[in-house]
């Protein structure tokens, strides 16, 4: 929906939107959610057939305090924005989250001696809460912890979220305050007019008078389309083991090395929808399609996992996945607006992104408006979306009698281990952002995401998908509301 | 919320597959019988396994899965037990109470005894920690009879099925079915784990090649399959095998959630719930039977679990059939992996069909059992059968013997 169309016509650029977003990860979710609450046209461009399916699909999901970033950096500052900003909207939203506290545990002599200098800089940041506390203590808290902790420090407002619902959310809000959300269009090519900068896309092209670069991993390859040579993105994989949710009662937060250099190092946390996470691992690629898991990896994690938690090895594992974190060449996000050419970049967002995707969105909507964009709010902007809740901690649609009382296609368990109901499946389908494929759909669901990937839903899952949104469903709109209505 | 409804029914029984039916349909009429089935129709996974090879033991015929599947449902509704489908049990509320949901609601079952017959399933691949792309093509036997006989659907062409055990044959049977050839059949083992008359049929009839000493390492494909890495794991050579499809068989583990979220006993070997001879778990009035305790019998043996634990569960609603507290555990010695039953009571009767059953993980020719407590040699037995990776292994209870009570736990160890 174009508030303004003539708005582009006027600029000599006539069908171009105001703003282009390039990327639907959280981060060009949160952003075109932003701008889109204002009197301008905005496109949401991404190369795939969902939104959310790059590095924010994929990631440890824990929503940061930037206890431990660089103070004084801007990551910092928009980390800790982030969690204030997105902590609220979580809340407006249904996206599910647990404020599960962390727990830094010390292994080795150096690294108890860099407590009490992480607890000063959990200070500088904003984190007054941390507490050093002794082996003990430690053991106290995480009682199934490996042998030879030598303290900790508490975190007590680390929390884990759903990273699928929140681009999500982010996305759908988009969507609904009137963004083009343009799926499956890969940006190949760029052609710069006077007013307006056409973006050659795998299904045509899409022009903008201000281009937003959130591609992610692909930041550097439109930057340089741009005639930019400013940095290069090297894809680091994380490669993770999901365990069973009967390891759940192992672990109750988020139980974190004591970072260095190489980044966070591999923590054991729960997950929102009550499994036991273990790793990333952090290695340098080349490729940045390199979303597969290796050998290697799965050596590295077991041999951690095995000193962290040796009985967590007992448990089954449920996944394995990887993700790629976008890491540029130097230490600090790289958000820089072009006035001149219209067009803002946002690069580097590695490894705190999807905590800071809506403080970035307000940083970049300053730099805009400081380059010359008119940003004029808009009065008629439609309530948030109320996302299906996919979290453990919170009712989901099998235990709700009332709702299943009132609509039994939420008695219907489809999943069985992940007790995801026929109603939350349809409801999936008939979305205002409903999912291209399977995985769009364990995404929005968890179907198949369960211990049994699939031995006893596969088949059921996939020919639900296949038979789509059903016509009497209430197509186009959203899912939550559907369910809200009848609740 | 409104107030949940509750049941009272004599017995629940938490899974309708052939040994919670035929449970069923043994203390119908002399109880009052729930059986509660997560799935559209009861009868467990021989439902969708739709090849004749069911009911040699339990019914004196054999049929295919879907028509065995049947007559077990239609002789627990003649003997009059409830059968309740798309009823999944998600947990406990009370210490024989369970909380149901179903498109009819959400309920309470609350019963003086509840057997756990819940099966097993196959690893999945990510359980197996196989490394790769995670592409579609990707299936246990499970899916893909799911697939081909319940929805009709078309898994692939060409197929590397994982495993040789006895369910790996049944995964190539249904491919083939499906117009999906079987490209190579990879095994761990040097030899094939089922049957060797049917690993001949399996190579002939069916022209399946197949890989020993053979692991997979890798899957490979972006948005579908298209091969696996394997290695030959004595010369650690590796190859990269075209298929788009990979089928990953047996390695299984029982559906133990709702026993583990009760805070049952658990038994390390078989992983499903520590039982004794009378199939009793460590609460009081719980019982459990079929493959949940012994991952995976043929379903003839699961289903005259069902039948032996019926009169178990009688005894137990007639206030007697109290557990002896001097149980002593049986436990299994390498190569032995498990196991079932795998506590021994005095004055408990013999388990099912008399027999206790074992699982190794290495071919023996010529197996001779021994049991051993507190160092001393019980009783030893050599058997004209092998015992075979991949199948259960079935011994004589009557090699049970001289057992003292309050001794330590008896090792069943081959020789
Ligand atoms: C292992 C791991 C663990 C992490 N843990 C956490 C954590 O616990 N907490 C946290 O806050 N953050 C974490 N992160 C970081 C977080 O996931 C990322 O910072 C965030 O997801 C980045 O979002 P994005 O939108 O920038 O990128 P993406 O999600 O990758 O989105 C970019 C999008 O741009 C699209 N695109 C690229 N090129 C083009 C093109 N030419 N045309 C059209 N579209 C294009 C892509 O398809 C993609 O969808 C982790 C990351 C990893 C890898
Ligand atoms: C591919 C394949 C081929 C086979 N071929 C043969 C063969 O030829 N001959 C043979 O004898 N055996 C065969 N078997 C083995 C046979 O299927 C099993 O031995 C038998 O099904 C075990 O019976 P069961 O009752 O223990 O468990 P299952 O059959 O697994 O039944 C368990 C039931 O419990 C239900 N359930 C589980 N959890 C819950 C819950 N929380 N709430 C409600 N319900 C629940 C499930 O829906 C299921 O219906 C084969 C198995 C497979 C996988």
């Amino acid at each position: 929906m174009t508030t303004d169309p003539s708005a582009a016509d006027r600029a000599g650029a006539p069908g171009a939107f105001d703003v282009v977003v390039v990327g639907a990860g959280v981060v060009g979710a949160a952003i075109a959610r932003d701008l889109a609450g204002h009197r301008l046209s905005v496109a949401l461009v991404e190369a795939r057939d969902d939104v959310g399916d790059g590095t924010s699909k994929a990631n440890t999901a824990i929503l940061h305090t930037g206890f431990d970033a660089k103070p004084g950096t801007l990551e910092s500052r928009l980390v800790r924005r982030g969690y204030e900003l997105l902590s609220g909207y979580a809340a407006e939203t249904g996206i599910p989250v647990e404020r599960v506290g962390a727990l830094l545990v010390a292994w080795t002599d150096e690294e108890l001696d860099a407590l009490p200098g992480l607890r000063d800089k959990a200070a500088e940041n904003g984190c007054t809460r941390c507490e050093i506390v002794s082996a003990d203590e430690v053991y106290r808290q995480v009682p199934d912890l490996g042998p030879g902790a030598l303290g900790g420090l508490t975190v007590p407002d680390e929390s884990i979220i759903c990273t699928w619902t929140t681009t999500l959310a982010l996305a759908t809000d988009a969507r609904a305050r009137g963004a083009r959300v343009l799926l499956g269009h890969r940006v190949t090519g760029v052609t710069e007019g006077p007013d307006a900068t056409v973006l050659h896309t795998t299904r045509g092209d899409v022009a903008g008078r201000w281009i937003v670069n959130a591609a992610g991993l692909g930041a550097d390859v439109l930057d340089r389309m741009l005639g930019y040579d400013r940095f290069t993105v090297t894809p680091r994989r994380g490669e993770l083991f999901v365990y069973d949710k009967l390891a759940r009662p192992l672990v109750d937060r988020i139980v974190l090395p004591v970072p260095s250099s190489r980044g966070k190092g591999v923590l054991v946390s729960p997950t929102i929808y009550g499994n036991v996470m273990l790793g990333p691992t952090a290695e340098d690629l080349d490729d940045r399609t390199a979303t597969g898991t290796s050998e290697d990896g799965f050596a590295f994690l077991l041999d951690k996992g095995r000193k962290l938690m040796p009985k967590l090895l007992e448990e089954e594992v449920t996944a394995t996945y990887a993700g790629l974190r976008a890491a540029i060449d130097r230490g600090d996000y790289l958000i820089e607006a072009d006035a001149d050419r219209r067009y803002l970049l946002v690069g580097g967002i590695r490894s705190t992104g999807l905590t800071a995707g809506m403080a970035i969105a307000e940083h970049v909507h300053g730099l805009l408006a400081g380059a010359g964009l008119a940003l004029e709010p808009r009065a008629d902007l439609p309530a948030p979306p109320r996302m299906p809740n996919i979290g453990e901690a919170f009712t989901r649609p099998y235990q709700d009698a009332d709702l299943i009382a009132r609509d039994p296609e939420y008695g219907r368990v489809v999943c069985f281990c992940e007790r995801v109901t026929a109603g939350e499946i349809r409801d999936a389908l008939a979305s205002p952002l409903p999912p291209a494929g399977l995985d769009g759909l364990r995404r929005r669901t968890r179907a198949m995401n369960g211990r049994c990937q699939g031995f006893f839903c596969g088949a059921e899952v996939a020919a639900r998908l296949a038979a789509g949104a059903p016509p009497c469903a209430s197509a186009g709109r959203p899912a939550a509301e559907t369910k809200e209505d009848a609740r | 919320m409104t107030a949940t409804s509750v049941l009272r029914p004599d017995v629940v029984v938490v899974g309708g597959g052939p040994a919670g039916l035929t449970a069923a349909a043994a203390l119908a009429g002399r109880a009052d019988v729930l059986v509660l089935d997560r799935e559209r129709a009861t009868g467990g996974i021989p439902r969708h396994s739709d090849h004749t090879g069911y009911g040699l033991r339990d019914l004196r015929r054999v049929m295919t899965g879907p028509a065995y599947a049947r007559r077990l449902t239609d002789r627990a509704l003649r003997a009059g037990a409830a059968l309740h489908t798309e009823a999944t049990v998600t947990g406990w509320t009370g210490e024989r109470t369970l909380a149901v949901t179903s498109p009819r609601g959400r309920y309470e079952v609350e019963a003086k005894a509840v057997v756990l017959a819940t099966g097993a399933r196959e690893r999945p691949r990510p359980a197996r920690l196989v490394p790769g792309d995670r592409p579609a093509g990707v299936y246990t036997t499970g899916q893909l009879q799911n697939l081909v006989h319940l929805h009709h659907g078309s898994p692939g062409t060409r197929a590397v099925v994982v495993g040789g055990e006895l369910v790996s044959w049944s995964a190539v049977v249904t491919l083939r079915e499906a117009g999906c050839a079987t490209v190579l059949l990879t095994t761990e083992h040097p030899s094939p784990e089922s049957y060797a008359a049917f690993n001949a049929a399996g190579r002939t009839v069916l022209g399946v090649p197949v890989a020993t000493r053979t692991r997979v390492v890798r899957v490979v494909g972006k948005g579908r399959v298209s091969g696996v890495e394997v290695e030959d794991t004595a010369t650690g050579r590796r190859r990269t095998v075209d298929c788009d499809c990979v089928v990953f068989t047996g390695d299984w583990i029982p559906d133990h959630e709702l026993a583990r979220s009760a805070g049952l006993a658990m038994d390390a070997g078989t992983r499903g719930p520590l039982v004794d001879t009378a199939l009793r778990t460590s609460r009081p009035g719980v019982f459990a039977a079929g493959n949940l305790l012994h991952p995976v019998d043929t379903a003839d043996i699961a289903a005259l679990d069902g039948r032996f634990v019926a009169d178990r569960v009688l005894d137990h609603l007639a206030g007697g059939g109290a557990a002896d507290p001097r149980g002593v555990p049986l436990v299994a010695d390498a190569p032995l992996r498990w196991v079932a039953p795998g506590l021994l009571r005095p004055g408990d009767p013999a388990p099912p069909r008399g027999r206790l059953l074992l699982w190794t993980d290495e071919l023996v020719r010529v197996p001779r059992v021994v049991l051993t407590q507190d160092g001393r040699e019980l009783s030893h037995r050599t058997l004209p059968w092998p015992a075979s990776p991949g199948r259960v292994f079935r011994v004589p209870w009557s090699v049970v013997r001289r057992v003292r009570p309050g001794g330590g736990p008896v090792h069943v160890g081959l020789a």
